[in-house]
């Protein structure tokens, strides 16, 4: 079985994001693999070894997006790829998935792409569909469990109202949630291998593409309005009458 | 000269740190308060190989290097000591003592499942009469035929009821001419007939470890358990005490860092007088004797750490990492509970558990006043580094991953 766990790059979730001169910046903070996409690299890697196979990281970003995939090698990923190209700066999700799709198509024989089901910087949660789309593959989202039986897939998603099991033909697309289980922490077998690979990097040309135009363009960016907080202690001669006060501020700041 | 650490030893340290950050963190303190070990730490540290980090993979280890080891060590202390203490007994004390003193089918039979975190091992050398003079240790081992018959107590065992195997000191010849060349060294098989252990319960600090005391009644020894040379026992146990003391040295460096971090999160949000207490010069002080002591404890280790990857001798630099590192991670704690104030002496907060558990370090593997005296000894030129038989194994990458 071929799979594809498809990952991003993104500032940590610690890191205190800000536009400054409108361009966003994270500061010092570390570029790490995207969370939710650790989890996709969970699943592919319980499906590689429920039906033997292998799992390749697929990544679009900068030379420095290399370290991402390293992560996910390190979990035990077979191969990584990076796909990196100057025009590729500043895509959108449907950019992101033309060229997702002509990559999968390029290493061609894939079973299943996994993603995560969102990622922390734009959060769009787009991309996965996008990219099935292209493909033509059926879209399963939101999964939480997978068993693959006769070329067919049965997930089980996992939704604001409740769980529902899903079938579909391989190959597909599948975005993946935590129920999956937690993600493995790198082995050190598996660091050692990271730390000595040598990912290959495809640019468009490599794809056979043109710079993709942008669907939705960013018009501008700006710092969330600043709160005021105001702290204020609440004093009375009993518990009954602190307790009164506190319900009065409740109503009349319309709280409840 | 390139002091960076490498990609591989960063997502060493981010592991072990996502690690103990995960499942440990979260949870010492409850452990801590009941005296209890966390039930599962052994096992997991086992299941994700830490607990053979630096040993060769044709020994079941990992095949990582001597800096791994310690960076692991910094990780797992900046949580909780009693984590660390494991590293010091488990890979320090028995493990690395293995690989260094025991013969091709010691290794195979005891290392193997030591490496894999099958089986759990531990130092036992300090006696209830006896700590920094260690030749005058009293546990006897008397030969007869086959095997030597153990006799004796050892006290203060960190893992003592709970490892499988020790490596025991004891007296091998009553008669010889200096205590220290009379002593042998034995894997001893903590289930033995003869053997009991218990737990020491009372102690100030590492109340999430385990501390405890072995007593050997006509414990039947196989001599293919001595490790080394009859009479070599007291070189054996210093070998034992410069890995340990390596491990001590980088946790300490953990304590520090973490209060350093506590300290300089709670300065930030803490207001007194209209203003962060961050912005008082008298804090700013105390956060910049953490700062410093960090960076100086890190490449004290950092430098121990490389010394044993070329397979060189390091107690005289191994015994200054051990000393400043613990030393200066008692006062970073002292000083962590200063600036949290009155909330620093609860354990709402973590800086008095770093306070109570960095306490230990300065005692154990070599207190502070052994450091002293082995510095004065090699900077006065009357200690100077011996041959030995077995030299410690320099890390060499392909051998050690094959």
């Amino acid at each position: 079985m071929k799979i594809i766990a498809c990952i991003k790059q993104v500032p940590d979730s610690e890191a205190k994001v800000k536009v400054e001169n409108g361009q966003i910046t994270w500061g010092e903070s570390p570029l790490v693999i995207n969370p939710f996409d650790e989890y996709a690299v969970e699943g592919a890697l319980q499906q590689k070894e429920a039906h033997s196979g292998t799992v390749t990281a697929l990544c679009i970003g900068p030379e420095s997006a290399k370290e991402a995939l390293k992560y996910a090698l390190a979990m035990g990923a077979d191969d990584a790829i990076l796909i990196s190209d100057p025009a590729l700066e500043d895509i959108d999700s449907i950019g992101a998935a033309r060229v997702l799709t002509a990559a999968i198509q390029k290493i061609g024989g894939v079973d299943m792409v996994m993603f995560g089901r969102q990622t922390l910087d734009n959060g769009t949660g787009l991309t996965p569909a996008q990219t099935a789309r292209f493909l033509g593959w059926p879209m399963l989202g939101w999964v939480g469990r997978i068993t693959v039986e006769d070329g067919r897939v049965t997930v089980e998603r996992v939704l604001e109202e409740g769980r529902q099991i899903v079938k579909a033909k391989l190959p597909a697309v599948l975005s993946i949630v935590q129920s999956i289980g937690e993600p493995r922490y790198p082995s050190f077998m598996g660091i050692r291998r990271a730390s000595k690979a040598t990912i290959p990097v495809w640019t468009l040309a490599d794809l056979g593409l043109s710079a993709p135009t942008a669907a939705v363009k960013r018009v501008e960016i700006m710092n969330p309005p600043v709160r005021e907080t105001v702290c204020q202690i609440i004093t009375g001669d009993t518990p009954e009458a602190i307790a009164e006060a506190l319900v009065e501020k409740i109503l009349a700041e319309k709280v409840l | 000269m390139d002091l960076s650490l490498s990609p591989e030893h960063e997502m060493v340290r981010k592991m072990v740190r996502d690690f103990v950050q995960k499942e440990i963190a979260p949870i010492v303190k409850e452990y801590d308060r009941k005296h209890e070990p966390i039930p599962f730490a052994l096992k997991r540290m086992g299941e994700l190989g830490i607990l053979g980090i630096c040993i060769p993979v044709k020994y079941g280890g990992q095949g990582m290097d001597y800096l791994s080891l310690g960076l692991a060590c910094e990780e797992l202390e900046a949580a909780d000591t009693s984590l660390r203490v494991v590293m010091s007994v488990h890979v320090g004390l028995c493990s690395l003592t293995l690989l260094q003193w025991g013969t091709e089918e010691q290794k195979q039979r005891f290392l193997v499942p030591l490496a894999r975190g099958e089986k759990i091992g531990c130092g036992a050398f300090t006696e209830p009469s006896m700590g920094s003079d260690v030749a005058a240790m009293t546990t006897y081992a008397r030969r007869e035929g086959d095997y030597y018959i153990l006799n004796g107590e050892k006290m203060w065992i960190s893992l003592a009821s709970r490892a499988d195997l020790a490596l025991v000191t004891a007296k091998t010849d009553l008669t010889a001419e200096k205590p220290s060349r009379g002593l042998s060294t034995f894997i001893v098989d903590l289930h033995s007939p003869g053997v009991k252990t218990g737990d020491i319960h009372g102690k100030l600090g590492v109340r999430a470890g385990s501390t405890g005391w072995i007593s050997f009644t006509d414990v039947k020894v196989p001599v293919e358990n001595r490790i080394g040379e009859e009479g070599e026992g007291f070189k054996i146990t210093m070998s034992a005490f410069d890995h340990g003391r390596y491990t001590v040295a980088a946790g300490a460096t953990g304590i520090i860092r973490a209060c350093l971090e506590a300290s300089v999160a709670y300065a930030k949000t803490r207001t007194t007088f209209g203003r962060p207490i961050a912005e008082h010069q008298l804090i700013q002080q105390k956060i910049a004797n953490m700062s410093q002591d960090y960076e100086i404890a890190r490449l004290l280790y950092y430098q121990v750490g490389w010394l044993k990857n070329l397979g060189k001798r390091c107690t005289y630099e191994t015994s200054i990492a051990k000393k400043f590192a613990t030393e200066a991670s008692f006062n970073a704690a002292h000083e962590a509970v200063q600036i949290h104030g009155a909330y620093g002496y609860s354990d709402e907060y973590d800086v008095e558990r770093y306070l109570r558990n960095a306490r230990g370090a300065i005692i154990y593997e070599g207190s502070s006043e052994i450091q002293t005296l082995i510095q004065a000894g090699y900077a006065l030129g009357f200690r100077q580094d011996k041959p030995l038989r077995c030299e410690p194994p320099a890390y060499d990458e392909k051998e050690w991953q094959s």
